[in-house]
């Protein structure tokens, strides 16, 4: 019946290499064999769709999930969801877990020497509305040291996972504060070859977006892979 | 003119936290027709060890071969119905195990159709970009003519259909990111 529409692939050096020995987890990880072109058919452009009903009524403010306020500084995080081709991407589920203000996660393997806060679990949830616009109150997060190498430390960062319109749109990555003196130290980011594409991680200050007397304000909008403009093949269902 | 997408970054050693609220290991719930199946496999690295800190993230047709989304004709999603999607975390072992039905065949390239078969995401800490792969069923003739393992080299095939269990219901599949036995992943 229908063309199926793939999407665009990455362009060269906008994303990480599955191997990159500067984070040495890689190593032993990474696939070592090609991997196999695989063309969109209905089974990547279609994916899984999320809906109010998947979502608690604090999942947004990860101030307000316990009952006293968690320690730190409160920030705003907003942004905009867009495809490539600046098409809003609308009720997109947008997953987020952080360490706390120490620099801690609460997580049953983190052994970092640094308090727990009980008012703070770090984590969060969120739809995009219709145009593609999100927005998260939280508490801005600690570096901490990570063991990859000598005096290795995370810049601050906010762990975000994205699930679009079709599977293959679905993305994990992580967002970074401006002006962190840690990020030209730090093998994660510096693992995206392009500069410009790397910026793209690093959130901006957003005045109008303060809540005056409250919470500072971020920036992050994320850019999703868009459609292509011809169909790259035709099925029948 | 088109924006620059936003590059991936690993789910890093914590991604638990993250990842639990949307743990889905019964994708198909009670009721909805199909053949009933459970899947357990266990995820290793170059080194043969254990992962036991990797998520897959399933993604299927219907009975009918039919995914719950307006690109396949389904404008609203009924709750608790079938929605096709799983999350299952590796426990300390790196062993998984999820249950489900199996699809019906999907339409392909060409018109052909594809075999049934489960996508996989995978994401694990030591990966910075996630990687997809598919599970396909054994002993299923339309696997013979499938668009996509046809692309994949034959001796290689072999790590993207499952192994039938000790019991018909039970299917056997394993994820091995890198080396001798690694399984296919895809570019996408």
């Amino acid at each position: 019946m229908s063309k199926v529409l793939g999407y665009r692939r990455p362009y060269f050096d906008t994303q990480p290499a599955h191997l990159y020995p500067g984070y040495r987890s890689t190593i032993k990880r990474a696939p070592s064999k090609p991997l196999v072109p695989l063309p969109h058919t209905l089974s990547e452009v279609t994916g899984p769709l999320f809906g109010p009903a998947d979502l608690g009524p604090n999942d947004h403010d990860l101030t307000a999930q316990h009952e006293d306020a968690p320690i730190g500084e409160r920030i705003v995080v907003s942004g905009r969801v867009l495809d490539e081709n600046s098409k809003p991407v609308a009720n997109a589920l947008i997953e987020l877990w952080q360490a706390n203000a120490a620099g801690r996660y609460r997580h049953d393997i983190d052994d970092h020497d640094a308090p727990l806060d009980p008012n703070f679990t770090g984590v969060g949830r969120v739809l995009t509305g219709a145009d593609g616009a999100y927005r998260f109150l939280t508490i801005k997060p600690g570096a901490y040291p990570w063991r990859n190498h000598y005096n290795a430390w995370r810049p601050a960062h906010l762990h975000f996972s994205l699930f679009g319109l079709g599977l293959v749109q679905r993305l994990v990555t992580q967002m970074y504060f401006p002006h962190d003196p840690l990020l030209p130290y730090d093998p994660m980011y510096n693992s995206i070859p392009n500069e410009k594409a790397r910026e793209r991680l690093i959130s901006q200050f957003d005045w109008e977006r303060t809540i005056p007397d409250t919470a500072l304000a971020y920036r992050f909008d994320i850019v999703l892979r868009g459609r292509e403009d011809t169909p790259m093949e035709t099925t029948r269902s | 003119m088109s924006l620059l997408t936003t590059p991936s970054q690993t789910v890093g050693p914590y991604l638990k936290i993250g990842f639990l609220r949307l743990v889905i290991d019964a994708i198909a719930p009670a009721g909805v027709p199909g053949e009933r199946i459970t899947i357990r496999g266990r995820m290793s690295d170059g080194e043969g060890a254990p992962i036991n800190d990797g998520v897959l993230e399933i993604w299927q047709a219907d009975a009918q071969g039919k995914y719950a989304h307006p690109e396949h004709g389904q404008k609203t999603i009924a709750a608790n119905a079938f929605r096709g999607f799983g999350r299952i975390l590796t426990d300390g072992g790196g062993a998984f195990r999820f249950t489900t039905i199996k699809p019906g065949p999907v339409a392909g390239p060409d018109g052909r159709q594809q075999a049934p078969h489960l996508v996989v995401t995978v994401f694990m800490r030591g990966m910075l970009r996630h990687l997809i792969t598919r599970m396909y069923f054994p002993d299923e003739p339309l696997n013979d003519t499938d668009p996509v393992l046809q692309r994949v080299p034959v001796d290689r095939r072999g790590t993207l259909v499952a192994t039938a269990g000790s019991e018909r219901s039970i299917l056997e599949w394993n994820v091995v990111s890198q080396g001798s036995t690694e399984t296919v992943f895809f570019d996408f």
